[in-house]
């Protein structure tokens, strides 16, 4: 076979041109609320350090997680923890062997955003 | 690795605009994918318009149509035109399937049509697959036995050919594989939709005689542990298998051999 210039050849465009699918959105979102949930264990860490280290350092940290910036940062993370566990929970079903057809998969994803949030609803009204 | 820009010599540019049929009122437009090998350009992307009325009704018919009267070097594979051959797999309005069984009119707006995506081109339309096979091909695709050979045939119940179904029919079109985000990133090692999908094919098969051999080889972090059941196999093949779901057989076998 002729050498087609293989040294030069173009990579074909991925992400820029694949039609995001339901299933595809809701498994990066696993990822990415994961890392959003890590990121916010940051802050709540800071705060339980500041509590062990002085009053002032405390007072700090709890203003700014009480402040209508902090409330919108809990928020998010509430929903990024139920997101991830509920996203965790249809690999569960997935590793036994249930609901791997791409319509069942499919509400399943839709179904993880709906619960997860208004299970932070929930948590919001409550807390 | 994950890399989500392309590289410097395969971002794309905006490339010729080819003149509308004259006298046709049902005119639609065409972007298209073009690469050259041989003169030194980035890729591009030309843009055809159709007269609708006198043409075909699958993609493929309009990919001949403007081969045939707008510009003789728009590139692409193509055979049998039903869907059985597999040749024409390409990304078309965002999505991975066989141009000749996909409808025009399953596509809204223009018609966007790429190589299959993440793959090294060849020209136009035309994706390398070497790769791809050769990953297909360290799956062993063929019935391994180490019983005398019967004096006929390799026998199977009606029970054990049934859970062929749902595998057998794959055309190796690499559709599934090149839809795969993990694919994209860790293709060098991990095996793909298509490639795992035929590996199942013969882990089930009841007349194997190498399943053992069979799941040893996938135990690997990256052949098969890299599928993260994102689905996009199963949403995108054009013959409606579910490689996902024969991926996650394999797991399980894997499991099950173990406890």
């Amino acid at each position: 076979m002729a050498d087609v210039n293989r040294g030069n050849r173009p990579l074909s465009p991925h992400l820029t041109i694949y039609r995001p699918q339901m299933t595809s959105l809701s498994s990066i979102m696993v990822r990415i609320t994961a890392i959003a949930s890590l990121v916010f264990a940051v802050l709540v860490v800071w705060w339980f350090l500041a509590a062990a280290t002085s009053p002032e350092a405390f007072a700090g940290i709890d203003g700014f997680l009480r402040s209508w910036l902090g409330k919108l940062l809990q928020l998010g993370a509430t929903w990024a923890i139920f997101y991830h566990m509920l996203g965790r929970l249809r690999h569960v079903v997935w590793d036994l062997g249930y609901c791997l057809e791409v319509e069942i998969s499919e509400k399943l994803g839709l179904c993880m955003f709906i619960v997860a949030t208004a299970l932070t609803l929930l948590i919001a009204i409550v807390v | 690795m994950v890399e989500f820009a392309l590289p410097k010599n395969s971002r794309i540019t905006t490339g010729k605009t080819w003149p509308k049929p004259e006298g046709a009122t049902n005119v639609r437009k065409f972007q298209i994918y073009r690469w050259n090998p041989d003169d030194g350009k980035n890729p591009q992307v030309d843009t055809y318009f159709l007269d609708m009325d006198k043409c075909g009704p699958m993609v493929l018919d309009a990919l001949i149509k403007i081969k045939n009267e707008i510009d003789p070097t728009l590139t692409f594979r193509r055979s049998c035109r039903e869907g059985i051959c597999g040749s024409c797999a390409m990304n078309i309005d965002g999505i991975n399937t066989l141009a000749c069984i996909y409808g025009l009119d399953e596509v809204s707006g223009d018609v966007k049509i790429y190589p299959l995506p993440h793959m090294p081109v060849v020209k136009d339309l035309i994706p390398d697959l070497t790769h791809f096979y050769a990953q297909h091909a360290s799956i062993m695709p063929w019935l391994e036995t180490k019983t005398n050979r019967p004096a006929k045939e390799w026998k199977q119940s009606i029970e054990d050919r049934k859970k062929l179904d749902g595998l057998y029919e794959c055309v190796m079109c690499a559709s599934c594989s090149t839809s795969c985000p993990s694919y994209w990133w860790n293709g060098d090692r991990y095996l793909g939709p298509a490639a795992l999908l035929h590996a199942y094919r013969w882990i089930i098969d009841s007349r194997d005689e190498a399943t053992g051999e069979r799941l040893d080889n996938l135990e690997d972090p990256f052949k098969l542990y890299r599928c993260h059941t994102i689905m996009n196999c199963a949403k995108t093949c054009p013959k409606g298998l579910n490689p996902a779901k024969a991926i996650a057989n394999i797991k399980q076998m894997m499991v099950e051999r173990n406890v």
